[in-house]
């Protein structure tokens, strides 16, 4: 029983001093972070969604600390996640009203990463938990989890190349849940059965729903006007 | 003389029970005013549709200017011109724009002088551009044989075309059927259900009743004041009938042949004895020799008694 | 046979009633024009409604593009009637009037003058069908601007290239032709035993609709017969709008998820106007004209 206590005593103190380790982990992180005030970014970005058809589309991608972020395709209609894309890597960890719980190490593909939790403190925030995985290294979140009351769970994956100096990903994938999509065919006015429908999508039926963004050619810390977030 | 219609042993049967024309045979020879009557029903408008190639024939032959209608129809209709029953034409459009488009149909090229000109001859000129629905119906018929006339045939078919006509429009019809035929040259059929009519322009006639001819003769000839018509009740019509068709004195036998309830022939009133005694050498029962004095009376009683099945 | 046809289209274009079919389509379509330019929003709102609580929709969704197909979807449902009324009218009316008698006694075979009647027919249809682009397709483009095309169907959604749409519309028009080239010819197939323009306009509106019942209703012992009902097919001028992906869900420029789908639409849509026009030219030859 003694023993137990003791194991017990000795966990919580190993874990408080890991998690002043992944605070100090996440400082770092976003020590990098803020060197970007904002930037603009082209891009492309492919919506992979199993009831949606769309094509590639070219983007222009707008940011601006603390959170502002935009998505323009030129001329044309783009899918979202919805709020998905808005709550980016710094706004995630722009506040510091979070607690951060150390969740260890896990290997992901070639790379051991450290894996973050973090809850917001605030009650009305709108995330739940964020799980970030953390290139200790290079201080880059290369996979962050997180689930919001709103909009479900999604997940980004962010790959770096040039701009990963300031924590600036070159693609970045969304995950996310989507609702089944149904539409009455009294307002669609299609007769016909699908009975064979799409042979690519219904592949993906089952799937997350994806939005791919490749970004080209950053342009930091050169000022955007606000008016473009509107 | 050369025919213009020949038409043989003519049948059409609408269904099974319904003979509208039966076994009909009548010739028109060029120039003639031909004269095409019987009561209303009596086949009449049927015959000529057929002579139009608007209805098929059940059976016999129709040869119009010595062709073949069926196999002809196209080249015999370049020379045909018909007004049939009442007048009918586009109401929406002007009298100018029907004889335009008739006119083209006929495959004639007109100058729009020409067509004034033809719509002058019947005296629709001043109103050549108005919308024919608010024309009369004399106008109507006007146009009708403008229309009728813008190919310049040979042949014209003319149905009742003094229907719904006011006497003065009665007599414009008629005067124009004489210069059509007198001045022009152009052979007329036109048909009527009453005998007036036919009286003042046909130079030959046929009558017909419930699709079968009952006579046909020149009209000199069937409107002689001389002759005079007797209805003959026998007691076997058929045998009759066909006795006296080979008497050289009766001028024309006409048979009631739907009923075969009276033979009637025309003849000299003189010969009415000579008629009495053939009939009782020849071995008929004779029940009745009633005259009636002219082809007009004779066919007022056709023509007014309820046809009987 | 050329000035026979030029003559059945002098008649057509200068009854009033012609004019009756090209003011309905621009009425009908200045009417949801303006309602969209007013409310549009609130209209895409509530077509986004389901969507847009997973998605985050953004550009302008409410195109020229998009009313022609919103457009073409009301309308091409309504515009057989408007083909009815001419088509059907073509040789009953003529009977009711009594000129059929007049015609058929020009030195023409029947079989020339049908034709020129039926292509009459056709020529007007297909004119219906262009005023029916120009105000809807270029109409639309002007008043609303062309995007990306938007679609929303039954079980997906299709996202169309602005650079990809245009072509689309000539060949979903081209089909629309082909669709109402059949309701034409119903309707000159039915106006061959009728007397007055009513009964066949009536039966040939009553053909379609019970058709169409038949194509919507999905109650399986009807499912059998509605490949071979042509009301079926009339629509496939859609199939132009759903494109193909490849095996990433990529959305393939310049493709057409069921291009044979619109083959043997076009085939059922062409067998039944010849079979219809050469009903009605077996019934026409010998037929007693008798108006």
């Amino acid at each position: 029983m003694k023993k137990c206590r003791l194991f017990i005593l000795f966990m919580f103190c190993a874990s408080l001093a890991m998690a002043q380790d992944v605070t100090q982990l996440i400082k770092k992180v976003k020590t990098k972070l803020e060197l970007v005030d904002n930037y603009e970014a082209t891009g492309v970005m492919k919506t992979d969604i199993a009831f949606i058809k769309a094509p590639i589309g070219k983007i222009k991608i707008y940011f601006k600390k603390p959170n502002l972020f935009k998505i323009k395709k030129e001329g044309g209609i783009s899918l979202l996640p919805k709020g998905g894309l808005s709550v980016n890597l710094s706004s995630l960890i722009a506040s510091s009203n979070y607690t951060t719980i150390d969740a260890g190490v896990q290997d992901i593909g070639d790379k051991k990463l450290r894996v973050v939790k973090l809850l917001p403190n605030e009650e009305t925030s709108d995330v739940v938990i964020s799980t970030l995985y953390i290139n200790e290294k290079e201080s880059l979140i290369e996979k962050a989890i997180t689930t919001t009351k709103e909009n479900g769970t999604y997940t980004m994956l962010m790959n770096y190349g040039a701009y990963s100096n300031y924590g600036l990903p070159d693609k970045v994938v969304f995950e996310f849940n989507t609702k089944n999509y149904k539409l009455p065919k009294g307002i669609t006015l299609e007769f016909e059965d699908e009975s064979k429908p799409l042979s690519a999508a219904q592949q993906l039926k089952n799937k997350k729903g994806r939005v791919e963004i490749s970004y080209k050619n950053y342009s930091v810390n050169k000022g955007i006007p606000a008016a473009i977030f509107n | 003389m050369s025919s213009v219609i020949q038409v043989q042993g003519l049948t059409k049967k609408f269904g099974h029970h319904f003979t509208a024309v039966n076994d009909l045979s009548f010739s028109v020879n060029k120039g003639d005013v031909y004269g095409f009557l019987g009561q209303n029903g009596a086949g009449k408008s049927t015959t000529i549709r057929m002579l139009l190639s608007l209805i098929t024939p059940t059976s016999g032959s129709i040869e119009i200017f010595g062709m073949p209608l069926q196999a002809n129809r196209a080249a015999i209709m370049q020379n045909v011109g018909a007004v049939i029953e009442k007048p009918a034409m586009y109401e929406y459009l002007t009298a100018y724009q029907n004889l335009k488009i008739f006119s083209a149909l006929s495959g004639v090229s007109k100058t729009r002088v020409q067509l004034l000109n033809e719509l002058d001859v019947v005296g629709l000129a001043a109103r050549a551009h108005d919308l024919v629905r608010t024309f009369s119906q004399g106008m109507k018929q006007r146009l009708a044989i403008a229309m009728a006339m813008v190919n310049d045939p040979q042949l014209i078919l003319l149905d009742e075309p003094t229907n719904g006509l006011d006497p003065q429009g009665i007599a414009d019809i008629r005067n124009l059927i004489l210069q059509l035929s007198r001045v022009q040259g152009k052979t007329v059929l036109v048909s009527s259900h009453l005998l007036s009519e036919i009286e003042q322009v046909a130079t030959r006639l046929i009558i017909i009743d419930k699709g079968c001819k009952l006579v046909e003769g020149d009209s000199k000839d069937l409107f002689d004041k001389s002759k005079t018509v007797v209805a003959i009740q026998t007691l076997n019509n058929i045998e009759a009938t066909k006795q006296l068709m080979q008497t050289s004195w009766a001028s024309h036998v006409l048979v009631d042949r739907s009923s075969y309830k009276e033979i009637c022939m025309q003849l000299d009133e003189k010969l009415l004895p000579t008629l009495h005694k053939n009939l009782v050498e020849m071995g008929i029962g004779v029940l009745s020799v009633k005259p009636m004095h002219s082809l007009e009376d004779y066919f007022l009683r056709i023509t007014s008694t309820p046809s009987y099945v | 046979m050329f000035s026979l046809v030029q003559v059945e289209l002098y008649k057509i274009f200068k009854r009033p009633r012609t004019y009756i079919a090209f003011g309905a389509v621009a009425a009908l379509i200045g009417i949801i024009q303006f309602g969209l330019k007013l409310d549009g929003k609130s209209y895409i709102d509530f077509m986004m409604n389901d969507l847009s609580s997973s998605l985050e929709i953004d550009g302008k969704i409410l195109n020229g593009y998009l009313v022609c197909y919103v457009m073409l979807q009301l309308l091409l449902v309504h515009v057989p009637l408007l083909i009815a009324l001419i088509a059907a009218d073509m040789i009953s009316g003529e009977a009711n009037m009594g000129t059929l008698r007049l015609l058929l006694i020009k030195p023409y075979s029947r079989t020339t003058l049908l034709l020129a009647k039926f292509i009459a027919a056709i020529i007007y249809t297909l004119m219906l069908l262009v005023w029916l682009a120009i105000l809807a397709l270029f109409g639309s483009m002007l008043l609303f601007g062309t995007d990306d095309m938007f679609l929303l169907k039954t079980s997906y959604v299709v996202l169309l290239k602005e650079s990809d749409v245009f072509w689309r519309y000539i060949g979903a028009f081209g089909f629309a032709a082909l669709a109402m080239t059949t309701v034409a010819s119903l309707g000159f197939f039915l106006s061959v035993f009728a007397e007055n323009s009513i009964g066949p306009i009536v039966a040939t509106m009553s053909v379609i609709v019970f058709f169409t019942i038949l194509s919507t209703l999905n109650i399986p012992i009807f499912n059998a017969i509605k490949p071979y009902l042509f009301t079926t097919h009339m629509i496939g001028w859609k199939e132009f709008f759903d494109i193909k992906v490849n095996g990433s869900n990529e959305a393939i420029i310049g493709s057409i998820q069921n291009p044979e789908k619109i083959i043997k639409a076009s085939i059922v849509l062409v067998a039944h106007t010849i079979g219809f026009f050469v009903a009605t030219l077996l019934v026409f030859r010998k037929k007693d004209i008798l108006s």
